[in-house]
This record gives C-alpha cells, structure tokens and sequence, in this order.
C-alpha cells in the first residue's frame, strides 16, 4: 500500500451499513459495520428474527441492497407471513431477484454421525444464493440449531469460525442471531466468532408487562451509545427510541398560551403558560385536575392550535360528557380535528410501549400541546425511578420539539401535601397544586401556583369552583388574617355582614342621639335668647318709664315755680 | 461408483419382497468435490454396501460443486451426507462413514 494514502485509511474508521430500523442507526451511529457480522443475541419472542429480517428488507426496500436470508427455524411460508403484516412482501421481492431466502431444516433424529464432516453444504447452499441476487447483505437466522442438530462440537466451531471468514471475505454485511445463554451472551458461545458488533435484545416482564429493550455490548472501531433502549414492535416493525440524549439544547418560546382560565391567567403573570413549556397540574383524587386540562386543551384549540390528549382513566366520551358539564365543549374541536383522544389503559403495555405511542402520535398528528392525563397511573406500571425515566425522556422529547407538555399527577398516598410522588418536579416549568380544604363539613377546592419559571406569578392559595361555565376562581378571603374557603368563607362573610350592619346601627343611633342633644341644646338656646329679648325689653321699657317720670317731674316742678312764681 | 440396479427411481418400496433384484435401498451420496475425505466416505460406502445390502441397493453419488441448487432441494449441510431416501423414514448420516458400526445403526441395519 502506498505510504501516502494510509493515514486517510485510518482516518475513515469503519464503514457503516445502515440497517433502516427506525432509531437502531442512531444509537450505532450509523449503522452496523459494513462487510462484517454482527451478532443479535437475546432470548426467545425478542424480536431477533424481526429485526434481522428488517435489517434485509429495509436494505433492499430503502437502500437497494440485495439481501439473503438463510432461516434455520422458521419456515420460509411462514416469515413471509408474519412479514406480511408489517407491509413487507418479501415473495414479491424474491420474484424481483433482490431477495433469496433458504431454509435450513436439520433433523436431530435422523441424523447420525460417523467420523469428520465440513460445512460445504451450507457453503455452496450460501455462496448460491449470495451470487443469485449479488447479496450485499445476509442473515443466519439462528445458528444454534447447528449446535442442536450436527455432532461433534469440535468440527462444528471449526467450521464457523471458516464460514465468517469466508463470509467477510465476500464482504457481506452479516447478522447472525443466537439465543441467549444463561451465563453468556449466547448459548454456543457464538460471540467468540463474531466479535465486531454485539446486539442485545432483551423482553423482560415486570408486574406482568413486557418491555423490550435493546442495547449495543459491543461495536469494535466506533463510537455508539451503550445505554439500554427501550424498542417496540408494532404495525411498522421494529423501533428503537434513542431519546433520553436530547439533552438540554431545545428552543424556548417566549409566546404565551392562555389556560383557559381566566383569573388563573392572571395569576401566572396575566398571560397564562410558556409554550413549549411542561406543565404540572399535581393534586389528590377529586380535586379538579380533570378540569385544568380540559380548560387547557380548551383554550389550545379555540386558538386553532392541535392537541392530543392522552387519558389513561377515562374514555374519549366520558371525558367529553364529563367536562361538557362543566362547560367545555370539546366535541366541536374533535369533530374540527383539532383534538385527539388517545384513552388506554395504563397496564395495557409497558412504560416503553406507551412512549413508543406516544411517538407515533406525535409523528403523525403533530400537536402544539400534549396533555397525559394523569402520569401518576404509570407509576404502577414500573418502578417510580423507571417512570420517571420514562417522563424525562417524554418531556425532553415534547420540548424538543417546541410541544407544551401538560401532565397531571396523583400524589400517592392520598391528601399528601407537595409530595409529588414522580419526582419530575425539577422538569416542570409551571406546576399547580390543588388541594382540597376539609372544614366545617365539607370540602372545598383550592389551587396554589407552586412554582412558575420565568413568570411572575401569584403566592396566594385561591379557592375555585367547578361551574357549568367551566373552572372560576373566586376572590380570596383574607379577613381575619386567615384564608377562609367553602362556607367558612360565606359564614364569616355573613358574619361581617352583620358586625357591619350592627356597627352602622350603633352608629346611627349615636347619631340619632348627639342630634336628639343638639335639638335639645338649641331649644334651650331659642328659650333663653327669647328670655334675653323680654329681659332687654323689659329693661328698655323701665328706662323709658324713668325718664318719663324724671320729665314729668321737672315739668311739675317747673309748673309748680311758674306758679309759685319764683324765681 | 457403484450405481447398481436399474433406474426406476419412481418404484416405491412398497412391495420390496417381490423379487430380489429390485433395489430395496435407494442411498445418495452428497460430497462437495472430490476432497480426500469424499473418496472415503466413497469407500467406505461401497465396502458396507457389498458386505451388507448385496445388489439390494442403489447409490447415487451427488457433487453438490456441480449440481449446487440440490444442496437446498435436498436439504443438505454438511458433507459428505448419506441419505437414504429408501426405506422410508429417511435417515441422514454425516461423516466420511469411517465408523461401520454407526453407518448400519444409522441405517437401521442393525438394530440401535
């Protein structure tokens, strides 16, 4: 080799063969390694055929890759039935030339050894038909039964260790499949031969539900993600969900989605929730959770928005006859398409399933807002550690994609306070809290915005009433220096009431009093004045009297001198 | 290459008492190439044929190199095989045939 070109050799890495499935290439970055094998091992019902058989049909459906597949189980009838149903004909591919596919039946009981053999026949019955349809990929579905059928160990391990030789140096890109042993990986200690790319699948049942996952052990000379990955199968074939790596990169909006409550709007700094933001609605059983979505999802479609709601307590048409009584009429956004129901039961799949679904709808309705309703009920599907992956994943997912998130949660263990059971809290933008106040006989429903990122928002526990006219939130009572709600709240504003009638009457009469003395004191007044006036009168007319007399006696006098004649 | 016996391939061995000619045993030898291990099994065959199935039997050798797609037909994978196609039920005997005593086991001959 020339000495320059060596070193952009080493540079390339390893040459990557794209398998189709969807998520597999991501987590493998890439794919499988091209023009070597890779071995699938895993228990039985775990999906090894399945994903082998993608891995031949997506090459040739999606990457025009001729493919072969050499099944040592399953009849040939019937995987092209069982195929048949994930839209894959693969009698019509094998008519088109891209697909040839053998059986390999080897009979225990019919066989009996007497001294060395050599695989050749396997060997001629692969080489033909690699060379019939110039195969750039091929599948061994699973070997183990050589291990079953054929004697002496010995000749047999030889004999594989020279067939993926041989295979390489044909440059195939080959998955051989095998059974999980129950120490190692496989059961004939097949890793030994094929040690480029190790897959596992695993089908575990936990309180009687099936998750699959799927995890790369091994992938000699590349980079891939270790973890284990949740995988479903369903009408598409297989997929692997390789989401918990989003990480913390996502876009935010500062656009605001009202809740559909409009005093509760207030509260969140007059405008309501982020979107793309994730939205916790925790309260105990009967507190109202119900409501605040369908005011949501409400409120999310009169903005001609999409939103998908997903119920795992009630059915579709519960839920609509229930929040029309409470004034939301979602029929009228089914029908117009803008909302989806997605009802299940929670124990119908495993926690992997349900995110799986959840993908699909997403992919295919596309909303601006998903409302699960309520993710306390997958608690009991796995542990809380397992679902809070789960909701991690969910929400780095929903964000990524700019979609509001909005959940409810049952705190377990009945009334308890701000114990959110799934402690995905720290998820959480906006979370509310309902909570019921027991008191003088009865229960009354109050809310409190626990946190809000990003928002100014209220501190004040609020009572709200579930009216025919949808969710409203009522003044809060803050006399007495106590929040009152429910009747305690109306008893004590009664109370009020009639302290301030009372105080008004008191009032009144004081004043009716002070006014009777007023009265009283002005009487007096007019009394003494008129009293004063004869008194001045009665002065004036003695003085008058006086001077009266004083003249007339100086008259007297002066007559009586006129007439005495003095002088 | 012992290929006793006349070509009636169609005849089943329904009524195999019926004269002694008729080849009871229908055998086919698959090899892929004439290696060494092919040539003894060969061997091998036709020594326990003459000694066991005197005339009563027919082998057909098969070279699985120039006639590949009868390695699929016939469900074949290791070599050399020996099928015995006649009498039912059909018995698979892998190996070069160097053990004798398992070839007759194998084929029934001698009882298991």
């Amino acid at each position: 080799m020339p000495r320059a070109q060596s070193p952009r050799v080493k540079l390339q890495g390893i040459r990557k063969c794209p398998t189709g499935i969807r998520g597999l290439d991501e987590i493998t970055e890439g794919g499988l390694p091209r023009g070597r094998a890779t071995l699938v091992c895993g228990g039985a019902g775990c999906g090894k055929t399945l994903l082998a058989m993608e891995f031949i049909a997506r090459g040739i459906l999606d990457l025009g890759e001729p493919g072969v597949f050499v099944s040592f189980e399953e009849p040939i009838g019937d995987l092209t039935a069982n195929v048949m149903s994930l839209g894959i004909d693969l009698r019509d591919l094998s008519r088109r030339g891209l697909l040839a596919m053998d059986e390999v039946q080897i009979e225990r009981s019919e066989i009996q050894a007497t001294g060395e053999y050599d695989l050749e026949g396997l060997f001629v019955r692969l080489g033909g038909a690699i060379d019939e349809v110039k195969a750039k990929r091929v599948v061994l579905d699973t070997i183990d039964s050589l291990f079953d059928g054929l004697p002496n160990e010995a000749i047999l391990r030889a004999e594989l260790r020279r067939m993926f030789r041989w295979l390489k140096a044909k440059g195939v890109t080959t998955i051989v499949t095998a059974e999980q042993g129950e120490r190692s990986l496989t059961r004939h200690g097949l890793e030994e031969y094929v040690s480029d790319c190790v897959i596992q699948l695993d089908h575990r049942v936990r309180n009687q539900i099936a998750t699959r996952r799927l995890r790369v052990i091994k992938y000699r000379g590349s980079k891939h993600r270790t973890n284990e990955y949740p995988t479903m199968i369903n009408n598409k074939g297989l997929s692997v969900l390789p989401i918990s790596s989003l990480g913390l990169s996502y876009p935010v909006s500062k656009a605001r989605i009202s809740t559909g409550i409009r005093r509760l709007d207030a509260m969140l700094g007059g405008r309501g929730y982020y979107r793309g933001s994730s939205i916790l609605v925790s309260g105990s059983a009967g507190t109202g959770k119900t409501s605040f979505a369908a005011a949501f999802a409400d409120s999310v479609c009169r903005g001609g928005q999409k939103c998908l709601y997903l119920s795992f307590e009630e059915s579709p048409e519960q839920l609509l006859r229930n929040m029309a009584s409470i004034g939301f009429d979602l029929k009228r956004w089914t029908t117009r398409g803008l909302l989806q129901f997605r009802s299940q039961r929670v124990t119908m799949y495993g926690l992997e399933n349900h995110l799986a679904n959840l993908h699909l709808w997403v992919e295919e309705f596309s909303p601006s807002t998903v409302v699960m309703d309520p993710v306390t009920s997958l608690v009991g599907e796995g542990l809380s550690d397992e679902v809070e992956a789960m909701l991690t994943r969910t929400i780095d997912y929903l964000k990524g994609r700019g979609i509001t998130a909005f959940f409810t949660t049952l705190p377990k263990g009945g009334v308890q306070h701000e114990g959110s059971e799934v402690s995905i809290s720290s998820l959480i933008d906006t979370w509310l809290h309902l909570r019921t106040f027991e008191s003088g006989g009865e229960r009354t429903r109050g809310l409190v915005v626990i946190k809000s990122r990003g928002m100014a928002h209220s501190n004040q526990v609020r009572e709200f009433l579930l009216t025919d006219t949808g969710v409203k939130l009522r003044d809060p009572y803050v006399g007495s220096g106590q929040v009152l709600m429910g009747s305690a709240r109306e008893v004590q504003e009664a109370e009020d009431q009639d302290r301030a009638r009372e105080a008004k009457q008191a009032f009144e009469r004081r004043q009716h009093d002070l006014e009777g003395e007023r009265q009283k004191l002005e009487a007096q007044i007019k009394a003494m004045r008129l009293e004063l006036k004869n008194l001045t009168e009665e002065i004036k007319a003695a003085s008058g009297t006086e001077r009266l007399r004083t003249t007339r006696r100086s008259q007297e006098r002066r007559q009586l001198q006129i007439s005495r004649k003095a002088d | 290459m012992p290929d006793s016996g006349a070509k009636r391939r169609s005849k089943k061995a329904g009524k195999p008492r019926r004269a002694s000619k008729q080849p009871r045993w229908d055998l086919r030898l698959y090899i892929a190439g004439r290696t060494p291990r092919a040539e003894r099994a060969l061997q091998n065959l036709e020594r326990i044929c003459s000694e066991h199935l005197a005339g009563m039997n027919r082998v057909v050798v098969i070279d699985l190199l120039k006639t590949p797609h009868l390695a699929r037909g016939d469900q074949i994978v290791a070599v050399p095989t020996l099928v015995r196609n006649l009498p039912t039920p059909m018995r698979r005997i892998i190996g070069d045939l160097s053990n004798t005593e398992r070839v007759l086991i194998g084929l029934d001959i001698r009882a298991r």
